[in-house]
């Protein structure tokens, strides 16, 4: 009887923890947005601005997944070392890449409208960037990672159907293709980008 | 050298493209998918992308940056007149893509907006009620009916396409686009020449200013702006033809699956 209430209590503990750890995706997403906003919105310099942003990215993008997913199949063909190399190139090119697009924008508003789980690894987030006398409304979709559901992360933005990282895979097969094949002319051109 | 161009294009389309009208959705969109589009003529096309790109810089981006100031009013008036003309394209595909009732309602929308809409500066049709507006084209219609897009091609001025909708864009000059017939087409006394080409590179100008700070924000962080512009141009056309704003239904999952295993 002990050990039957004793494995009661476990179990209701365990359900318990899990229920308080995950994350929601869309109130992740929804609270990550405005993070962004509130550092946009601020009045500080520009560079102070991006060195936020990159924080953030840093905590809620799956940056190392992107990586392998925007090198596609010739990721199975790199030794240890240059995978290495490579996700740390990935990494200085993508915050670079992402904190300065990001920085552009002041205050931006967007709203969670819903999401749509596509799997237990996957669910996507459906938003809103409300349009102002600039520019039109946007429709971004949001590609959450959810394997360890109290700690989702974000691997991919699509924006009015058009997804970022597929479009970074297809660049980065072109630089590929264009100089056979080899990885060491994407990493000197990730490493110029970042330097830059 | 046009001759030849032509001739290398249709081959090509003939080629690489068939026709298989019977093809089911997830046919069309394996058949559309960016990574299925081959680029046959990449130094031509970076050649005339480059041309397109010097043209943008002296001419479309500083009208752009000039339309872009106007009052939102304006700027929506006009956006919303050229979408109005565009219905003249849109209605006869969605009859060749055998979807009657989207005809009708584009036609209805057509005839309010033009009349009470004041030639088509006020969406009335919107304020009515009316399911919201795609555009649909005769490259659309053929890759509903199971034409493959065949090779990757930028066309001078107009931008990226393919083999499959360039051909198809030669139906708009044939009497496929009654806009054109009233205009150049045919001498109707009530429009001019003019009037179709100031329409064309109205709508140019619109859409570059719609797009000015996320073109600019890309060529700045692309690492191959080409490339860049590809994917994105066909990953939107493979959308359209799909007719779905579900993304998940255009996104292969697999390679999101495969990198689990790194």
């Amino acid at each position: 009887m002990k050990i039957k209430n004793y494995l009661f209590t476990l179990i209701i503990y365990i359900l318990s923890t899990h229920i308080v750890l995950a994350i929601q995706p869309d109130i992740f997403v929804q609270s990550t947005v405005n993070r962004a906003s509130k550092v946009l919105s601020e009045n500080v310099s520009k560079e102070e601005k991006i060195n936020e942003l990159k924080k953030i990215a840093l905590e809620t993008v799956d940056i190392k997944g992107i990586a392998f997913y925007t090198l596609g199949a010739k990721r199975k063909t790199l030794d240890d070392d240059q995978k290495k190399e490579y996700v740390k190139l990935f990494n200085d090119y993508f915050l670079k890449s992402f904190s300065s697009r990001l920085a552009e924008y002041t205050n931006p508003e967007i709203d969670v409208l819903g999401k749509e789980v596509l799997n237990k690894n996957y669910t996507i987030v459906n938003s809103l960037l409300k349009g102002t006398s600039e520019r039109p409304e946007v429709k971004i979709d949001w590609r959450i990672y959810t394997k360890y559901s109290e700690n989702p992360l974000i691997r991919d933005l699509i924006i009015e159907g058009l997804s970022l990282a597929r479009t970074q895979k297809e660049e980065f097969a072109s630089i590929l293709n264009s100089n056979n094949d080899d990885i060491n002319a994407l990493f000197k051109t990730l490493k110029k980008f970042s330097e830059n | 050298m046009i001759k030849k161009f032509v001739i290398i294009l249709i081959t090509t389309l003939t080629l690489i493209t068939n026709v298989n009208a019977g093809s089911d959705g997830d046919l069309i969109l394996k058949k559309n998918d960016p990574a299925e589009v081959k680029d046959c003529f990449e130094g031509l096309n970076r050649a005339t992308f480059a041309f397109n790109q010097a043209l943008d810089g002296i001419i479309f981006k500083p009208v752009a940056a000039v339309y872009k100031k106007l009052p939102s009013p304006v700027k929506t008036g006009v956006s919303n007149s050229v979408n109005n003309l565009s219905n003249l394209v849109t209605i006869p595909n969605n009859i060749l893509q055998g979807d009657f009732r989207l005809a009708g309602i584009n036609t209805g929308r057509f005839l309010v907006n033009t009349t009470i809409g004041i030639l088509g500066f006020v969406d009335v049709a919107q304020y009515l009620g009316m399911a919201e507006y795609e555009k649909e084209d005769y490259g659309q219609s053929l890759a509903k009916a199971g034409v493959g897009p065949g090779c990757y091609i930028v066309l001078p001025v107009l931008g990226p396409s393919t083999a499959r909708d360039t051909v198809a864009l030669g139906a708009n000059f044939l009497g496929g686009d009654a806009w054109y017939n009233v205009t150049v087409r045919n001498d109707t006394h009530y429009f001019r020449d003019v009037d179709y080409y100031s329409s064309k590179i109205t709508s140019g100008v619109d859409f570059r200013a719609k797009n000015y700070d996320s073109i600019e924000n890309l060529k700045e962080n692309s690492l191959d702006f080409y490339a860049s512009v590809k994917s994105l141009y066909l990953q939107d056309r493979q959308q359209k033809i799909a007719n779905t704003k579900a993304i998940i239904k255009t996104l292969n999952d697999n390679d999101w699956e495969e990198i689990e295993n790194n």
